[in-house]
């Protein structure tokens, strides 16, 4: 039943399959600008309280498919909180409740027998701090991969391979595939956590400030990476990094704190967020004015 | 000198201070590793002369006068292995339900903690007691090494599941999340992720629960009991180590220097039981890393 908010939107990366290796990303499918952008992710009057205490409170907003998604605004106003909601990783969290509706494709996120692992293999998630298992590098890609009934030793190279081509750490590091992955650098480890995602065939990536924790230089090479990612994965990024937002998302949203709970003030194309806000919270933080 | 570097010089009163707590500190330290020092080497010079390879495989003669301590060790060992082969397991299962799938303030995980907490603390002749009344009479294993193991395991239950759960719970919760963010089980995470980044706190638990139950002499005098034969089964008594040692240094004339010998072996025992812990848990560690 997941499967099916994956059709047509790319191709299933068959290891084996002819022509899995001429593209490294798989087919672009939709257009860069986004010009006939089709609502993947629907979320209506979502509210989420951490006990008695409000995070976010009615957010309405809709997420297009193969386009990147920039969520900014100020540290506490509900943007991780949000992106935690879109795989049910808020399930983990003691005391955590969660109202109003999202559908993702045809799928009802908060319908009680939802297969959850399922839904996390197709909603992949990068966290702000790379979090590589204490395995080695092979063992990371893998691990999940053996979990979701991938065995094949052939097939896991493949895959390993792929992915980590994708993100371009292959050649970095095809010579110690099995020395520890707490061995790689902020930026690399990084990769492999995106990589770790991508092996999953996920439709959707949330990266929750991806690059906050890396020196420029890495930065920028995880930068180029999501946008490389566009338009074949639906990215949703969170990100205090304004420029970068700028750069590379399609859409932007704007979270901010009011009456103690965090709200979705603005939501629009980047350029008109970024260039003409119509709320003047949004302009005075794209302005650096407030925040 | 500039007035500024004359404001950062130590002032001469908090120099002796500081001299005198570094003095303190290191006098204290070296007392506790003189006295460990002093008691190995007082074990040293007394019972090195009788330790050889008869002394460690033949069967004590005249009531321990003479004779070995062979049927003792492998009595010692039985004991321990069925001490470990009972509790970790269940300590292990209790640790895991305490640490992955209980919360720290549910009221359930706090009263398993409570009765931990008491458990540790109660007196190792209580346990003996228990287990004379209930492996012994009551489950009718009598003196045997099984009832001895199994007051052993129930003795070293606390400190197990203790440390365990502490280890477990200090495996960085980022491994949980994305773990869980990749579709993992909760029962894969643990096996491939948490259990072994909590290894050397399960394996210093283990340690530390076996080096109690080898040194352990009243829960074992009413379970195990005395008899020094070569045990044929685990249904048979078996004399401990350590109960070895009290019997000759309290109820035998002459018995002391067979004694200090068997204490010697003892401490070996258990420095060569902490050392093999630590080895294997760095070495299983690397295994995991390296595993493809």
């Amino acid at each position: 039943m997941i499967r099916s908010l994956n059709d047509g939107f790319k191709t299933f990366r068959r290891p084996g399959d002819p022509g899995a290796r001429a593209y490294t990303l798989g087919p672009l499918q939709a257009g860069p600008p986004c010009c006939e952008p089709r609502p993947l992710i629907r979320v209506e009057r979502l509210s989420l309280h951490y006990r008695d205490k409000p995070a976010l409170e009615g957010v309405t907003l809709d997420v297009y498919r193969g386009c990147i998604t920039a969520l900014i605004g100020p540290s506490g106003c509900g943007k991780t909180s949000f992106l935690s909601v879109l795989n049910r990783l808020t399930d983990l969290i003691p005391g955590c409740r969660v109202a109003g509706c999202v559908r993702i494709g045809e799928i009802d996120l908060f319908d009680p027998g939802l297969d959850v692992q399922a839904l996390r293999r197709e909603v992949g998630m990068i966290f702000q701090k790379p979090a590589p298992f204490p395995l080695s590098i092979r063992r990371n890609v893998e691990l999940a991969l053996r979990e979701h009934g991938l065995t094949r030793q052939s097939e896991l190279d493949q895959v390993v391979e792929q992915v980590l081509t994708d993100v371009g750490l292959w050649e970095e590091v095809k010579d110690r595939l099995n020395s520890s992955a707490l061995a790689l650098s902020g930026g690399q480890q990084q990769r492999l956590c995106i990589a770790r995602a991508l092996a999953l065939e996920p439709g959707i990536l949330l990266m929750d400030e991806p690059c906050s924790a890396l020196d420029p230089i890495a930065s920028g090479v995880v930068e180029e990476l999501i946008q490389n990612l566009s338009g074949r994965y639906t990215v949703i990024i969170v990100t205090h990094n304004l420029a970068q937002a700028r750069r590379i998302a399609n859409y932007a949203g704007f979270f901010w704190v009011k009456d103690r709970a965090g709200r979705l003030i603005e939501f629009g194309q980047s350029r008109q967020i970024f260039e003409s806000p119509n709320h003047d919270l949004t302009a005075a933080y794209v302005s650096g004015e407030r925040g | 000198m500039p007035e500024v570097f004359m404001r950062l010089r130590t002032p001469s009163a908090r120099r002796v201070g500081n001299r005198l707590a570094a003095l303190v500190v290191w006098t204290a330290a070296a007392l506790v590793t003189g006295l460990f020092l002093w008691l190995l080497q007082d074990l040293a010079l007394g019972g090195i002369t009788r330790l050889s390879s008869t002394f460690l495989t033949a069967p004590p003669l005249d009531a321990g006068r003479g004779g070995g301590i062979g049927p003792i060790i492998v009595s010692t060992a039985l004991i321990l292995i069925v001490a470990g082969a009972a509790s970790v397991p269940l300590g292990l299962g209790t640790a895991v339900l305490l640490a992955e799938f209980t919360r720290r303030e549910s009221g359930f995980a706090g009263f398993v903690r409570l009765s931990l907490d008491i458990l540790a603390g109660v007196p190792s002749i209580v346990f003996g007691l228990f287990g004379n009344a209930f492996f012994s009479i009551y489950l009718g294993l009598g003196f045997s090494i099984l009832s001895g193991g199994l007051t052993l395991a129930c003795m070293v239950l606390p400190i197990l599941i203790r440390t365990a759960e502490e280890g477990l719970r200090s495996a960085p919760d980022d491994y949980r999340l994305a773990a869980a963010a990749l579709g993992l089980s909760r029962s894969a995470a643990l096996i491939y992720l948490l259990l072994p980044s909590a290894m050397p706190a399960l394996i210093a638990g283990w340690m530390l629960g076996t080096g109690r139950a080898a040194a352990e002499t009243a829960a074992l005098i009413f379970t195990s009991g005395y008899v020094d034969r070569m045990p044929g089964s685990l249904f048979d008594s078996g004399r401990a180590l350590s109960v070895h040692i009290y019997d000759l240094t309290m109820n035998v004339a002459g018995g002391d220097a067979n004694a200090r010998s068997s204490a010697l072996v003892l401490v070996l025992l258990l420095l060569l039981i902490n050392g093999s812990a630590m080895s294997l848990a760095k070495r299983w560690r690397n295994a995991r890393i390296l595993a493809a």
